[in-house]
C-alpha cells in the first residue's frame, strides 16, 4: 500500500550507499561479526553441560570376587550402570571356542586373545549386545544360551559362543572385553 | 501496521518468495522488530529496557532448561542436586549463577521499564492494553520468581514457601483451607516443591505468550517517546532496524557487562547465606527475607501491624499488598491529565521524582531490613504515600495541573524551532 | 467514577495504615524501642582474614588448603559432616591419584557385606563423599547435647562474611566480659554453652575444637600450626569446599569481560555512525 521508493531519504541513502564496503560500514559489520562469535561462544557450554559430569567420569572401579563361580557357571555383576558379565568355562567349552578358525569369523579373535594369560577359564565381558544394547540370556542358570552355547540375544536373535563372540546375527562384533586385572588368583578389579 | 509509509517487506529470492507464499514468517518479524517498523526517532535509553527485559526471558529460559536437565524436585535430594549442579556438571555453577542472578537483572530492567512508563504516563490513551498486559507480565514474573526461589530447598527457600502461601491463610474462613490446598499439605514439602517446580516450567512459556500479546498491542499505537507527542508525520520516525537494532545492540552490550560482572565476580552478592543451608523444618532462620525483587511489596505487607476496626491486621496487610500492584491496572483511568510526559507536567514531575521515587526507596530499604523500628514506622509513612500518590495525588494533580507547552512534534522536539505550539492543539493523539 | 473509587481507596489504606503508624508511634514514645539485649549490643562482626582466593584476581593457595583439609579431618571432623564434597574433589588440592586412593583409604564409609548384605564399614574409594560422623540427625543430636552439629559443606557461604565468620569463630572464644554480666545478669552463659561474641546469640554449644597451639602436625616445610595459623588455614578450606569452582570462574570472567567490553565498545561506534546521518544534535 505505502509508495516504498518514499523510503529512500538522504538520510537512509547515507548509510546504504552502493559504493561497496566502505570504512564506517566496516565497524558494523565488526560488530555485528563480534555478536555473532558471543553467540557460538554460548554454544559451547550450552552443550558441554549435557556431557557426562564429573561424578558420573568418576565412576569407580568394580572388584569382584570370582573364586566361587564355578566351572559352567556365570555371575552377572555391574560395571558403570551395565550388566558384565563374569564365566569360568568348562573345558569342553574352551576346546569349543578353540576348535573354531579365528580367521572366519565376523570379528577374528582367539579365546586367549580375549582371556588374562593363566586364566583361559574366566572370560569376563560386558553383558550388553554389540548390535542395539540388549543384554543376552545365558549368564543365569536355565537361560537360552543359543546356538553356539555361550550367549543368545533374543532382541534380535544375535547368537554368541563359548568365547562370547558373534557368530549369528546382526551384531556387528563381539560382546566387549572391558579392561580388567587380577587383583588376586579370586578377585578381579574392572575398570 | 498503522502507518502508510511503514516499509512493506518484499522477498527478493526463490527461497522467501516461497516462505512469504506458504508462511509469512519473515514479513512478520520484518513488520514487528525489522526495517518495517517506524519508530519515533527521538527514544532516549529508557526506551531500551523492552527489549532488554526480552533479553532476560529468552536467558531465563534457556539457562532454566538446562538446569531442569540436572535437577530433581524431591525434598530429599533437591538441595543434593542444586548442590551437584555447581559442582560437577560441566558448566553447571555457570548456568545456575547466571539463572539466579539473571532472575533479578530481570526484574532490575522490568522495574526500569515500569518507571519509565510512570514518568511517560506510556499507560494513557491509546496505550492501555499494553500496559494492561505488561501489568500481568509482572504479576506472572513474581509467581515464577517465587516458585523458583524455593525449588533449592534451602531454608529460605522453605520459609519462603510457608510465608508466602501463609498470606492465603489470611482469607476469612476458607483461608486455612486455601493454604493447605497450595501446598497439598500442612507445610512444604515433597508435594509443593514438585508443583512449584511444574508450574516454575510452565509460567515462563505462558509470560512469553503473553509478551507476543504486549508487543503485538504497542503495534498498534507504536511506541509512545519522551514528548509525549503522537507522530506526525514520516520525518517524525525511523525504521526499527538499522537505528534502534543498533541502539538496542549498544545497550544490549551494556547490560551484559554488567550481568556478567555479578555472574563471574559476585555471584552471590544479590543472594542469601542462609539459602545455602538446607532446608529445616525445625527451625527458622532468624532473619527472614524474601528476594530483593519483592522488598517493596514485603514492607508493605509488614507495614499494617494493628487491626483495623473489624479487619485483622493479617487480613489487611496481605490486602494491601495486592491491592499495590492491581491499582497498577486502573492507571490509564486513574490519570486524566491530556499530557504524557512527565517533562511538561511541572507538578506531576514533583510528586514523581520527590515523592515516589523516594517512597520506593524506602519501601526497598525497609522490605529488607528486619521487622524492628525505625524501619517499620518508616515503611508505614511511606505505604500510605504509595497509596495516597496513585489512588489520590494523580487523579487529582490531572486535574489541577497546568501543563507546560508542548513541541508541535517530535520533529521539532528534536530539532528545535522557533514556534512553540499553543497549549491545547497539541493535546489530542494525532492517530 | 474509578477516579472517585479510586481516591476512596487510597483513603480507606493511608487510614489503615496510619493507624498502625500512630499506634507504633503511641507505643514507641510511651514504651520506648525496645529493650536493648546482649546479643545486640554485645555481638561482633567477623575480623578481617585475608586469603589467597580473595578478590577478583584471587586464586587458591593449595598448601593452605592441604593444611586446612589436615585440620578439618583431624579436628571438625570428628563431629561435623561434609557429605556435598566427594573425596575425589581433593585433587583440586594437587593431590595425585596415588595419593587420593590413599586418602580415600584412610576414611571408613558405610559400606554392605557382599557376601551377607547386612550394612559394615570399609574404607573409602575417589568417588566416595566424606562420611558424616553419625548415622542420622537423632544420633548426632544425642551425642552432642541435642546442638547438631552442621554440615561443613558450604559453611563459608552459608554465613554472612562465611570465612572470615569460620575463623573468627574458631579464634573467639573467651571468657564472659564483666560489662555483659553487669548490664544484662540474665544472660549469663548456661552451663554446657561456650561465650563466643562471634556467635550470633553468643552462646555456642561446641567447646572450643583449635585448643593448643601444635594440635595438628603439619609436615615439614608449613607456617608453625598455632591455633590462629589452623583457624586461618580450615577457613580457607572450607572456603574451597563451598566453591571449588571459584578459581574456575574468576578465569573464566576476565576473558567473557575483555569480549563484551570490546565487542560494546564497537556497537557503540556502530550505533553513532548508523545514527550519525539522522540525528543532529538536540538543540534545547
Amino acid at each position: 500500500m505505502a509508495d516504498t521508493t518514499g523510503t529512500a531519504t538522504p538520510e537512509t541513502l547515507a548509510v546504504h550507499g552502493e559504493d561497496g564496503v566502505r570504512r564506517r560500514d566496516f565497524i558494523n559489520i565488526a560488530a555485528v561479526s563480534f555478536a555473532g562469535v558471543g553467540a557460538v561462544a554460548v554454544v559451547l557450554p550450552l552443550v558441554s553441560q549435557m556431557a557426562p559430569s564429573a561424578d558420573v567420569l568418576a565412576e569407580s572401579s568394580t572388584e569382584i570376587d570370582v573364586g566361587s563361580i564355578e566351572a559352567g557357571q556365570a555371575i552377572k555383576a555391574v560395571f558403570r550402570k551395565q550388566p558384565l558379565f563374569v564365566r569360568r568355562l568348562t573345558p569342553a567349552e574352551i576346546s569349543q571356542a578353540d576348535k573354531v578358525d579365528a580367521s572366519s569369523l565376523r570379528d577374528p579373535q582367539t579365546l586367549a586373545e580375549r582371556t588374562k594369560e593363566g586364566h583361559l577359564d574366566m572370560l569376563v565381558t560386558m553383558g550388553v549386545c554389540t548390535h542395539l544394547g540388549c543384554v543376552p540370556l545365558g549368564a543365569a542358570e536355565g537361560e537360552n544360551r543359543g546356538e553356539f552355547g555361550g550367549y543368545f540375544c533374543p532382541c534380535h536373535g544375535s547368537h554368541y559362543d563359548t568365547a562370547a563372540r558373534i557368530r549369528k546375527g546382526p551384531a556387528p562384533t563381539n560382546l566387549v572385553v572391558p579392561d580388567y586385572e587380577f587383583t588376586s588368583d579370586t578377585v578381579i578389579r574392572v575398570g | 501496521m498503522s502507518f502508510p509509509w511503514a516499509r512493506q517487506y518484499e522477498p527478493k529470492n526463490g527461497l522467501t518468495k516461497f516462505l512469504d507464499e506458504k508462511l509469512p514468517l519473515p514479513r512478520l518479524v520484518y513488520g514487528a522488530i525489522g526495517a518495517g517498523y517506524p519508530v519515533p526517532r527521538n527514544l532516549s535509553y529508557m526506551w531500551n529496557f523492552g527489549v532488554l527485559a526480552g533479553f532476560c526471558l529468552v536467558l531465563q529460559i534457556v539457562t532454566g532448561v538446562v538446569l531442569a536437565m540436572h535437577y530433581a524436585p524431591n525434598a530429599l535430594v533437591a538441595f543434593g542436586t542444586t548442590e551437584h549442579i555447581m559442582r560437577d556438571v560441566n558448566w553447571g555453577w555457570m548456568m545456575r549463577y547466571a539463572h539466579a542472578n539473571g532472575a533479578s537483572f530481570f526484574f532490575i530492567v522490568v522495574y526500569l521499564h515500569i518507571f519509565r512508563g510512570f514518568f511517560y504516563s506510556s499507560y494513557k490513551a491509546p496505550r492501555e492494553m499494553i500496559w494492561l498486559l505488561g501489568v500481568v507480565i509482572f504479576l506472572l514474573m513474581m509467581a515464577t520468581a517465587f516458585m523458583g526461589y524455593v525449588l533449592p530447598w534451602g531454608q529460605m527457600s522453605f520459609w519462603g514457601a510457608k510465608v508466602i502461601t501463609g498470606l492465603f491463610g489470611a482469607i476469612p474462613i476458607v483461608g486455612e483451607p486455601i493454604q493447605v490446598w497450595l501446598l497439598g499439605g500442612f507445610a512444604p514439602d515433597n508435594a509443593a516443591l514438585n508443583r512449584f517446580f511444574s508450574l516454575h516450567f510452565l509460567l515462563p512459556f505462558v509470560i512469553a505468550g503473553v509478551v507476543i500479546l504486549h508487543i503485538w498491542a504497542l503495534h498498534i499505537p507504536g511506541s509512545s517517546n519522551p514528548t509525549g507527542v503522537e507522530i506526525k508525520t514520516e520525518a517524525d520516525t525511523v525504521p526499527f532496524h538499522p537505528y534502534y537494532t543498533a541502539k538496542d545492540g549498544f545497550g544490549l552490550g551494556i547490560f551484559l557487562l554488567l550481568f556478567c560482572t555479578m555472574v563471574f565476580f559476585l555471584p552471590n552478592y544479590l543472594g542469601h547465606p542462609d539459602n545455602y543451608i538446607e532446608a529445616n523444618p525445625l527451625s527458622t532462620p532468624a532473619h527472614i527475607v524474601p528476594e530483593w525483587y519483592f522488598w517493596p511489596f514485603y514492607a508493605i505487607l509488614r507495614a499494617f501491624t494493628v487491626d483495623f476496626f473489624f479487619v485483622p491486621a493479617k487480613l489487611m496487610g496481605v490486602l494491601a499488598m495486592f491491592a499495590a500492584i492491581l491499582v497498577w491496572f486502573f492507571l490509564p483511568w486513574l490519570d486524566k491529565s491530556p499530557v504524557r510526559s512527565g517533562h511538561y507536567r511541572p507538578l506531576f514531575r514533583k510528586f514523581f521524582w520527590f515523592g515516589l521515587i523516594p517512597t520506593m526507596a524506602v519501601l526497598f530499604y525497609c522490605g529488607g531490613a528486619p521487622a524492628e523500628e525505625p524501619f517499620v514506622m518508616l515503611s508505614q509513612l511511606a505505604t500510605a504515600y504509595y497509596f495516597l500518590h496513585f489512588l489520590v495525588i494523580l487523579p487529582l494533580v490531572s486535574s489541577i495541573e497546568k501543563p507546560e507547552p508542548l513541541p508541535y512534534s517530535i520533529t521539532e522536539a528534536v530539532l528545535g524551532s522557533d514556534k512553540k505550539a499553543v497549549l491545547g492543539e497539541n493535546t489530542t493523539p494525532a492517530v | 467514577m474509578i477516579r472517585l473509587f479510586g481516591i476512596l481507596a487510597g483513603l480507606f489504606f493511608t487510614v489503615a495504615v496510619m493507624w498502625s503508624f500512630a499506634t507504633g508511634a503511641f507505643v514507641a514514645a510511651t514504651e520506648g524501642l525496645g529493650e536493648e539485649t546482649a546479643e545486640h549490643a554485645f555481638h561482633k562482626y567477623p575480623k578481617d582474614l585475608h586469603l589467597a582466593s580473595d578478590g577478583v584476581f584471587g586464586t587458591f593457595d593449595k598448601a593452605q588448603l592441604q593444611r586446612g583439609y589436615q585440620v578439618y579431618k583431624e579436628v571438625c571432623a570428628a563431629c561435623h559432616s561434609m557429605k556435598f564434597v566427594a573425596i575425589r574433589d581433593l585433587a583440586d588440592l594437587g593431590y595425585n591419584e596415588a595419593q587420593l586412593k590413599a586418602e580415600a583409604a584412610s576414611w571408613q564409609v558405610p559400606g554392605i557385606d557382599p557376601s551377607t548384605g547386612e550394612a559394615t564399614m570399609r574404607p573409602g574409594l575417589p568417588t566416595d563423599y566424606f562420611p558424616s560422623p553419625y548415622p542420622n540427625t537423632v544420633a548426632a543430636a544425642a551425642a552432642n547435647n541435642n546442638a547438631i552439629p552442621p554440615d561443613l559443606s558450604l559453611m563459608a557461604k552459608a554465613r554472612h562474611d562465611g570465612s572470615a565468620y569460620v575463623y573468627s569463630l574458631l579464634t573467639g572464644y573467651q571468657a564472659q566480659p564483666a560489662e555483659l554480666l553487669k548490664e544484662f545478669p540474665a544472660s549469663k552463659t548456661p552451663t554446657g554453652l561456650h561465650y563466643n561474641p562471634y556467635f550470633p546469640n553468643l552462646n555456642l554449644a561446641m567447646a572450643p575444637p583449635l585448643t593448643a597451639n601444635g594440635q595438628v602436625t603439619y609436615a615439614p616445610g608449613n607456617p608453625d600450626p598455632t591455633i590462629d595459623q589452623m583457624a586461618q588455614d580450615v577457613a580457607a578450606f572450607l572456603t574451597w569446599t563451598a566453591e571449588p569452582t571459584l578459581d574456575k570462574r574468576k578465569q573464566t570472567g576476565w576473558p567473557v569481560l575483555g569480549f563484551l567490553l570490546f565487542a560494546t565498545i564497537l556497537a557503540f561506534f556502530a550505533k553513532k555512525q548508523i545514527w550519525s546521518a539522522v540525528k543532529p544534535s538536540r538543540k534545547d
